[in-house]
């Protein structure tokens, strides 16, 4: 919403202050305000011109060659560029030496061969409106040589807000007044419209007849109120220069006086008002009724509109002609040949209008009021004024007789106000008296009580100390006060936010347990931190179907296909996001992300603790993930060499260190065997896998990327990924000290030769069980294949210590436990000692 | 004493005496080396007076022995001590001569995303003040994210422009205020929670839009609270998160599910209150919405309106971090690109 300060100051006279001022309060008292623009800057010196003569430019099809009075006693010749120049129209005239807002310096200069001397201009060019299409043209009435300043009220400073959808009345220049002016509504005053009409109402529920029009509304429901005035004779030209800068002062077009006097009444009160060409309704009649199936409009805007019930009509007695509360139609348009006028101003219900909009998808300035709600108590007012305004620009004779169809508009509502209410909410202690002050400028008149208010309850007892409730009327323009709340805010909005206290108050503490989930997140974050990842942090769509995964979940109308789906794994996202770094070049790339994946519910039921009824969101499963991908160095590289990549036995350390530290679980290879691969889809996974798990379930797979998972480039390393659900993290495991021995250790080593089919995993566990007592470590620390070693056979070469808790180790001691361990070995897998 | 018996004892003394010379001048490590195998090797003069003592008179062969022992002993504690000192000799004129300049070794830096350093120190300093950090789904029903907030489903807010459904009645939230609705259903007050997550909207990816995002709501209810512990609760936070002095504004607004509703300002960070192409010239930053609950979502959710009052607020951790960091485009939060990360780690 585009308001114009003159006309704020010309509304309220006693308002005080700069634009910026203005502006500031007005947002800490009613909504933002987004942008202050000056309108008419750097035009002191631009005249208004009559041109005089105008032909076409000898040497150049495109120009045209004026003559044009600007106030001096001789023409000035001039070359224009517009491809229309009216002789005896008025346009802003700019000298030579004069500059353009924008700092251009005008000059007589040769054109095609032509002396020019200054220039006529678009509105564009003096930055008063957007359209470059041609020069400006002035109302008539004006002088010319007067300055374009004082002919249009400029200058001006447009300020741009930005409305919260609940205060639609704030879209008008009265609204806008009503919150600054000290005095609110009193302080409001509307300019002398130049011309008196006193209307006889004729009225009719649904069908009224006046002035020889007849208005039949059908639907009740789509247009509550109708009202409609004929104005005969009138001449249509431009309006009056005052009319005209004040609409291009908001960055609206002025058309003729008849269209723009609609228009100004729009900004001005906030209703919107149509006019048509009277000899254009057939009938003359109007029906406000349901468009029809196959019926056609071509709207003002020149388009083709095919119609429909959704869509609400104005109707003369043969077709549609208008688009009820959104735009008139071409047919009937007020053009300059119209000499009689019917004038509708309405109130169409939000519901038809919104619908309207909707199937047409054309929002309009007048739809945007009615779908919000205007002031049904405002049409009378509103009407006559715009009558009035024509009569004064475009001359005619309005008939008396005009037509009020439609039920009477709703009584005012009264709303009850506790004080005490007020204390309760907002912590501010207001006296009667003070509410009522603070509530009266916007509208809100106390009443007494009516009759029947005499059994105040008890809890409204309490907030009123005993006494009953203030009441208030809500005046017919804030459609968004019906609850005591409503005045609340208001009592805040005008007590200002800003002079509340500054208080810290007492608390208890929250009833509402903290979710392990951040905690969870908060350890992972940790631990793989730590392990040098980076955090990403993605959208959650995805295609349907993309390397390494599928998705499951869709999203109606999407984005694009692209995004038509929500993720249901996190290593095929963190694949693309490593790919991104590929395509800059990057190859060291290790991320991971915490977030939501999708599926879609196989057992309905799930979750019902959570979702008490049925209400289709159990057909959908959301579960936190881990997700990881590494690739490219283990460690930055460094000039002492050593450098090497990412490799199986990191990624297993990972997920070791993972399933370890985090999920009290260990890691395992993981099969072909789907069960084992539990909801992890694992589409991802190469041959070199493995599962984190604990007690036979599967908390996480980890593995090598496929390598059709990826889109990677020659010079990539291989790529690892790692998943696991968030909630196999555990948390508030409290450790237990193991005493240290103060006993000294032995060491062994012991090479075993085994049959490759036997898994190092299987030995170690041998040995493990073969020596519990004393076995303080066994490491693993060569693995050999080869020359010496038999084929089908493989070296495994351990490192063992031992340890007791109370007593230092005999050789006797360690020369025991050896052998039990080799025996277990030969006996377990025919294993051989290997001669070290 | 034969002259034989004499001659080797007088042999091991003279290794002995030799052999230590010889290990204490060895200058570097070879020339140990070369000590070493002259006396201690296989074939050494040690070796060789051992091999000698079989020849030796019997009477004298255990003293010969013993004598043998003690110079071998004496020779190879000798060698390692010399070995020792010889290496930290070593180490320490390696250093001595290195470029000290040259680049460490270094270990991949890891860290957490910039976002959710933000929401880790907001829910940090809410929990200070006693609010405790939950949770809600993001597939939400139309009754949480709409209607129990006061929203009707007519509403532009409520519109399938802005909202993904997934199918009639189901929908990516919107905002995290549904969980507003879930924690009172589930829990009496005090209520004081602060509620992280993913909200969506049919937003195309660009410089300050996308169409998932993070959003922090807060939520306090209990008896007694009023707008003025509102302000004080969200000033605390703009102290401590924003610095001490951090000049603030709370402005009227609308949301269906708070009044009286307020949008909640700092002063621009960038500009200093000047005005710039961040704060679009206002000199001002929103960085919350905000206001008292609505009865009507109280009602929504079973609590006494009458009794019960409390305050509820929604930030954009996305949005502060960009402010905070200067990030000029929403797509960099998501891109994942490994250098926007390693910078604000």
């Amino acid at each position: 919403m585009n308001v114009s300060l003159n006309w704020l100051r010309e509304l309220a006279p006693g308002l005080e202050g700069s634009a910026e001022d203005l502006a500031e309060r007005f947002s800490m008292v009613a909504a933002a305000v987004e942008t202050l623009e000056p309108v008419g800057q750097g035009v002191a010196d631009i005249v208004v011109a009559r041109v005089v003569e105008a032909e076409p430019h000898p040497n150049a099809d495109r120009l045209t060659f004026c003559r044009v009075d600007r106030g001096a006693d001789e023409l000035v010749e001039l070359v224009c560029g517009a491809p229309v120049v009216e002789v005896g129209a008025l346009y802003p005239y700019v000298a030579p030496g004069v500059e353009l807002p924008g700092g251009l310096r005008i000059e007589s200069r040769k054109i095609r061969g032509v002396m020019s001397h200054g220039m006529l201009c678009s509105e564009y060019e003096l930055e008063l409106g957007r359209d470059k299409s041609g020069i400006m043209r002035l109302p008539d009435g004006l002088e010319p040589g007067q300055a374009l300043t004082e002919a249009l009220g400029l200058p001006d400073v447009r300020l741009t807000l930005d409305l919260n959808p609940n205060r639609v009345d704030l879209a008008s220049h009265v609204g806008v007044a009503r919150e600054l002016a000290p005095g609110g509504e009193a302080d409001v005053v509307l300019r002398d419209p130049g011309a008196d009409w006193q209307p006889r109402w004729s009225d009719g529920a649904e069908c009224a007849s006046a002035a020889g029009v007849t208005v039949r509304i059908e639907s009740a429901e789509r247009c509550p109120r109708y009202l409609g005035a004929v104005v005969r004779g009138v001449k249509v030209g431009p309006s009056p220069a005052w009319l005209a800068g004040r609409l291009l002062a908001i960055g609206a077009r002025p058309i003729n006086n008849v269209v723009d006097a609609t228009n100004y009444i729009l900004f001005e009160l906030n209703q919107p008002i149509h006019a048509f060409d009277l000899n254009t309704l057939s009938g003359p009649e109007i029906r406000v009724r349901a468009g029809q199936r196959g019926e056609r409009l071509r709207t003002l805007d020149g388009e083709d509109r095919d119609l429909g019930p959704d869509v609400t009509v104005i109707a003369d007695r043969d077709r549609a002609v208008a688009l009820a509360g959104v735009m008139g139609g071409e047919e009937t348009e007020v053009t300059p040949a119209t000499t009689d006028l019917f004038i509708e101003c309405a109130a169409f219900s939000a519901r038809a209008v919104r619908d309207t909009v909707r199937a047409l998808n054309l929002p309009t300035d007048a739809s945007y009021r009615f779908e919000r709600g205007i002031d049904e108590r405002g049409p009378e007012r509103a009407l006559t004024r715009c009558v009035e305004l024509i009569l004064s620009s475009a001359g005619g004779e309005a008939e008396t007789d005009a037509i009020r169809a439609g039920a009477s508009p709703p009584e005012s509502p009264v709303v009850p106000l506790r004080t005490g209410r007020v204390h309760q909410v907002l912590g501010l202690r207001l006296a009667d008296d003070e509410v009522t002050d603070l509530l009266r400028p916007l509208g809100f008149e106390r009443v007494e009580p009516s009759g029947s208010t005499g059994s105040v309850d008890e809890t409204t007892a309490d907030l009123r100390d005993g006494k009953s409730a203030l009441q208030f009327s809500v005046p017919g323009w804030r459609n968004d006060v019906r609850r005591e709340i409503d005045l609340v805010e208001e009592v805040a909005r005008r007590y200002g936010y800003e002079r509340f206290p500054d208080e810290e108050r007492r608390f208890r503490p929250s009833s509402v347990p903290g979710d392990a989930a951040w905690d969870r997140m908060d350890r992972v974050r940790a631990l793989l931190s730590g392990e040098g990842l980076l955090e990403a942090r993605s959208s959650s769509f995805v295609p349907e179907d993309q390397p390494g995964g599928r998705a499951e979940v869709g999203v109606l109308r999407p984005l694009s296909a692209e995004e038509g789906f929500l993720r249901a794994a996190m290593v095929p996202v963190l694949l693309r996001r490593a790919e991104y770094n590929f395509a800059r070049g990057r190859r060291d790339v290790r991320l991971f992300e915490i977030g939501t994946v999708f599926h879609t519910s196989a057992d309905p039921g799930d979750g019902s603790a959570v979702r008490p009824e049925p209400d289709g969101t159990e057909a959908y499963q959301e579960e936190l993930r881990v997700g990881l991908v590494v690739t490219g160095s283990a460690a930055p590289r460094h000039w002492s060499g050593g450098t090497r990549d990412v490799d199986l036995w990191d990624l297993k350390g990972l997920a070791g260190d993972v399933a370890e530290q985090l999920c009290g679980a260990r890691v395992e290879p993981l099969g072909e065997d789907p069960e084992a691969l539990g909801r992890f889809g694992g589409g991802w996974l190469g041959d070199e896998r493995f599962r984190i798990v604990r007690d036979g379930r599967t908390l996480g797979i980890a593995g090598n990327i496929d390598s059709d998972a990826a889109d990677a480039p020659r010079w990539a390393g291989s790529l690892w990924g790692l998943e696991f659900e968030l909630d196999a993290v555990q948390l508030g495991e409290q450790k237990r000290y193991e005493p240290i021995s103060a006993f000294p250790s032995v060491r062994r080593d012991l090479a075993v030769l085994v049959s490759e089919s036997v898994a190092a995993s299987e030995v170690e566990a041998s040995i493990r069980a073969a020596a519990p007592k004393l076995l303080e470590l066994v490491e693993l620390f060569d693995v050999y294949e080869g020359e010496g070693v038999e084929s089908g056979q493989r070296s495994l070469a351990w490192a063992f210590r031992f340890r007791a808790a109370d007593r230092t180790l005999t050789d006797q001691d360690v020369e025991t436990a050896m052998t039990s361990i080799i025996a277990s070995l030969e006996e377990a897998f025919d294993a051989r000692i290997r001669a070290s | 004493m034969s002259p034989a018996e004499t001659s080797l004892l007088d042999r091991l003394a003279e290794i002995e005496k030799r052999g230590l010379a010889a290990i204490d001048d060895a200058g570097s490590e070879e020339e140990l080396e070369a000590a070493r195998i002259e006396y201690l090797g296989r074939s050494g003069a040690v070796a060789s007076a051992f091999s000698d003592i079989g020849q030796a008179p019997a009477g004298v062969r255990p003293e010969a022995g013993k004598r043998a022992n003690a110079t071998k002993k004496a020779l190879q504690a000798a060698f390692e001590r010399r070995l020792a000192t010889l290496l930290a000799a070593a180490r320490r004129e390696e250093s001595e001569g290195a470029d000290l300049t040259l680049p460490a070794r270094s270990r991949w830096r890891g860290g957490t995303h910039p976002v959710t350093q933000v929401i880790d120190e907001i829910c940090d300093i809410f929990r200070e003040i006693g609010f405790t950090k939950v949770r809600g789904p993001e597939i939400e029903s139309t009754w949480y994210n709409f209607t129990a907030l006061n929203i009707p489903l007519d509403h532009p807010a409520a519109d399938e422009m802005d909202t993904f459904y997934l199918a009639d009645g189901v929908l990516l939230r919107t905002h995290t205020s549904p969980v507003q609705a879930r924690v009172m259903e589930e829990y009496e007050p005090p209520v004081r929670v602060v509620v992280p997550g993913l909200a969506y909207r049919r937003d195309a990816f660009d410089p300050s839009h996308s169409p998932a995002f993070e959003q922090i709501e807060g939520l306090a209810v209990d008896e007694g609270v009023d707008f003025v512990e509102f302000r004080g609760a969200i000033q605390y936070f703009i102290r401590h998160f924003f610095g001490e002095g951090t000049k603030t504004r709370f402005r009227p607004s609308f949301y269906p599910f708070t009044e009286p509703s307020a949008e909640v300002d700092i002063e621009c960070s960038i500009c200093g209150g000047s005005g710039c192409s961040a704060c679009k010239r206002t000199g001002w930053l929103t960085i919350m919405g905000a206001g008292m609950v609505d009865p009507a979502v109280f009602e929504a959710v079973g609590y006494d309106p009458e009794r019960y009052t409390g305050y509820a607020f929604g930030m954009g951790p996305g949005r502060i971090a960009m402010i905070r960091h200067r990030i000029p485009d929403t797509r960099l939060l998501f891109d994942g690109d490994a250098r926007f990360l390693e910078q604000l780690t």
